[in-house]
């Protein structure tokens, strides 16, 4: 009896954590595959693990509220990159730089997260559609602004990063002038992994803001707006308000967490740098176990890892299995849209089939 | 004048206004600027012909129920690895167009099939799901287009001699074969008749489906499944049979394409495609319910001529930076972001 107990508890362990247990499977192969050395890959990971969790944290709030996968965390990107383009264009270097980025970054993506929220206040049921094609909008947007008001609207005069005809800003900014501003502020060697300890206790404060956040009253609204819309509605919580500051939080968080990638990057490719950010970060989410109904800091952290790794050896895999490097980098594209897929097609199917089961009840 | 342009508005929606202004206030430019009207004129026609099957395939598919086609890029996938598989076969001419046609027919209707049946798990979601389901078959192909045992040297990487080339040229086998096809010169610019046929006669074809016993069930699924369901339509299996044709006719319009393109663009090549089909037939003013054959031929005539003329306007404007991609993103994506809020207004 007791056993047959422990056996299905066993089984559900293995069901509640399925997906994250499936990639550790598929990293550990990868690693086997890429010979590379433990201490190459702890490097690489503690880099990407301060550089990408930033973002990936800042998808949790949305889901919680039933907004699903933010997939406008792209326009926070913007504007987090709007900072560092406006510290770039005054000189302001190291962490005073860092600062700044984030200063400037503010309240632009204040601003952006305000109308990304309205805009999903009038596609409610369709919020994940709506906010992929809002982040290629406003990719649009933001090259226009770039390409010809730099130099024409916005007066800057500098040959470093405008084109050589005066107006627009160039494909490449060099960031060398913040690069590391914040991981190499104490980054001591242990064992020959350098650690950037700043950047992974800011990373570590958010989990906490967001742990403290859900459990204040407006983190009961936003699970409330998670379980169900309609019923928070009746009970007279603002719902509109809260999917409002609910994308508003996240979209600050993504410019905040963009900053901190590319002050680790060194290069600002002002026209792509933000255009895989959101479907990377949520890949990484979602590869942790998460889904579009449910989000955890520990997912969102098991995912940032696993996704990561996968990252790092598929390339050196791929041209060990394959003797073609390229084949790894199809393959983890694939992966990251993949995972996205499958989990989208999971959801709606859960949701389908409850419909329906209500539908036979009545 | 108020009541002018909201008669007009609310008569043609806002999007074909907008967009036929626009392409107004270019044509003046244009003339301004002392372009070669004939010129953009032809590039019309020919960007016309090329894409007009493509935006055909979103009939079926939101005829049918199961909304804009975001996932078309599987039926695009299936007609380049047609039109591959005739250079294999060592075709040319238009018997190789012909070839590909016929052979991406048995691929995209099995995929539009599957497809299809994935589809109607997923009532209501079709739109997120088909454009990540898009994205991964997409990228999944990536890693098909190296591994396929293709032998051609003029599709394989020359050093190495493995995987498919980025682009495939097809000038030696059957680029322009329909654009050059009865072709008559207007101004002294070439028409390309053959291929605005074969968009005419894709046209024609559907408005003769939509009139038979298949197409009037397929839009009863679509416009009110219940109702439909009550008189005995199995509403899955029209679904199913409009993402079949989708698909079908996604795979027709790429080849199409690369005939008038002159290349097939493998790996991401197809990646964004259906983007631009969807916000051309929305541009014609059909919805993420409803959409005619008027809608398809005025939405890819008025998108696909913005495209051709703002080109050189735009940039003798603007010479430096890609301003014109970057007029083609916002609209584009502004067009569908618009029809999205409409979607969630009806609901």
């Amino acid at each position: 009896m007791d056993m047959e107990k422990n056996k299905t508890s066993l089984m559900k362990v293995f069901m509640n954590y399925s997906v994250p247990l499936l990639f550790m499977v598929i990293c550990l192969i990868g690693v086997y595959a890429s010979k590379l050395n433990a201490v190459y890959i702890l490097n690489e990971i503690s880099v990407r693990l301060s550089r990408n969790l930033f973002m990936v944290l800042a998808l949790i709030i949305p889901v919680i509220a039933g907004m699903g996968l933010n997939f406008a965390i792209v326009i926070g990107a913007m504007a987090g990159q709007i900072g560092l383009i406006t510290v770039k264009i005054f000189d302001i270097g190291g962490f005073p730089g860092f600062l700044m980025a984030v200063l400037f970054a503010t309240p632009f993506a204040l601003l952006f997260g305000y109308g990304t929220g309205l805009i999903l206040n009038k596609t409610k049921g369709k919020e994940m559609i709506t906010s992929l094609m809002l982040g290629y909008f406003a990719n649009g947007l933001y090259q226009l602004v770039f390409l010809t008001f730099m130099g024409t609207i916005i007066p800057v005069d500098n040959p470093e990063i405008i084109l050589s005809g005066g107006v627009g800003l160039k494909n490449a900014l060099d960031l060398k002038l913040i690069q590391y501003a914040v991981d190499n502020l104490f980054r001591p060697n242990i064992m020959g992994v350098k650690v950037p300890v700043v950047t992974l206790l800011l990373v570590a404060a958010l989990c906490f803001v967001i742990k403290f956040l859900v459990k204040t009253k407006l983190g009961q609204d936003f699970r409330a707006l998670g379980q169900d819309i309609n019923i928070a509605e009746v009970s007279g919580i603002k719902t509109d308000r809260i999917r409002l500051i609910a994308i508003t939080i996240s979209t600050v968080l993504a410019a905040w967490g963009q900053v901190i990638f590319l002050q680790n990057i060194g290069t600002l490719n002002t026209y792509n740098s933000h255009e895989q950010v959101g479907m990377f970060a949520i890949a990484a989410l979602l590869v942790g176990g998460a889904s579009v109904t449910k989000a955890t800091i520990s997912e969102a952290i098991v995912g940032t890892l696993l996704f990561h790794t996968l990252f790092i050896v598929s390339p050196f895999a791929g041209k060990n299995l394959f003797g073609d490097a390229q084949i790894g980098e199809y393959f983890r594209s694939f992966i990251a849209y993949g995972v996205i897929a499958v989990s989208l097609v999971l959801h709606a199917w859960q949701k389908y089939m409850n419909a329906r089961n209500r539908e036979k009840l009545e | 004048m108020r009541g002018f342009w909201k008669s007009i508005t609310d008569k043609y929606g806002y999007p074909k206004v907008f967009i036929t202004l626009f392409l107004l206030i270019l044509c003046i430019l244009a003339v301004v600027q002392k372009q070669n009207l004939p010129g953009l004129i032809k590039d019309s026609l020919v960007r016309v012909g090329m894409n007009g099957i493509l935006v055909l395939a979103m009939i079926p598919s939101i005829n049918s129920g199961t909304g804009l086609n975001f996932g078309l890029s599987l039926g695009i996938v299936c007609g380049i690895l047609a039109g591959c598989i005739s250079i294999e076969m060592n075709l040319f001419g238009l018997k190789a167009f012909f070839t590909a046609i016929l052979l991406s027919i048995p691929f995209s209707a099995a995929v539009g099939y599957a497809y299809g049946l994935l589809l109607n798990r997923v009532k209501g979601d079709e739109m997120t799901i088909g454009t990540y389901m898009g994205f991964s078959i997409v990228s999944l192909m990536c890693i098909g287009w190296l591994l396929l045992p293709f032998k051609s040297p003029e599709m394989i990487w020359a050093i190495g001699g493995r995987g498919l080339r980025t682009t495939i040229a097809l000038a030696d086998r059957f680029a322009k074969v329909t654009d050059k096809m009865m072709s008559f010169n207007i101004l002294g610019e070439p028409v390309p008749t053959g291929t605005l046929l074969l968009f005419g006669a894709g046209c024609v074809l559907m408005w003769i489906f939509l009139k038979t016993k298949t197409g009037v069930a397929m839009m009863a699924a679509g416009d009110n499944p219940r109702f439909a369901a009550a008189n005995g339509i199995n509403v899955n299996r029209q679904r199913i049979v409009g993402t079949m044709l989708s698909m079908i006719i996604g795979g027709i319009g790429i080849i199409v394409y690369a005939q008038s393109f002159g290349f097939f663009q493998l790996y991401t090549g197809p990646l964004m495609m259906p983007f631009m089909a969807i916000s051309a037939i929305l541009i014609g003013g059909a919805s993420a319910r409803k959409a005619s054959i008027s809608n398809v031929v005025s939405g890819t005539i008025l998108f696909f001529s913005l495209l051709a003329i703002s080109l050189p306007v735009i940039n003798k404007m603007m010479p430096e930076g890609n301003l014109s991609e970057v007029v083609r993103i916002i609209v584009t994506y502004g067009v569908i972001l618009y029809a999205l809020t409409k979607v969630g207004r009806d609901d």
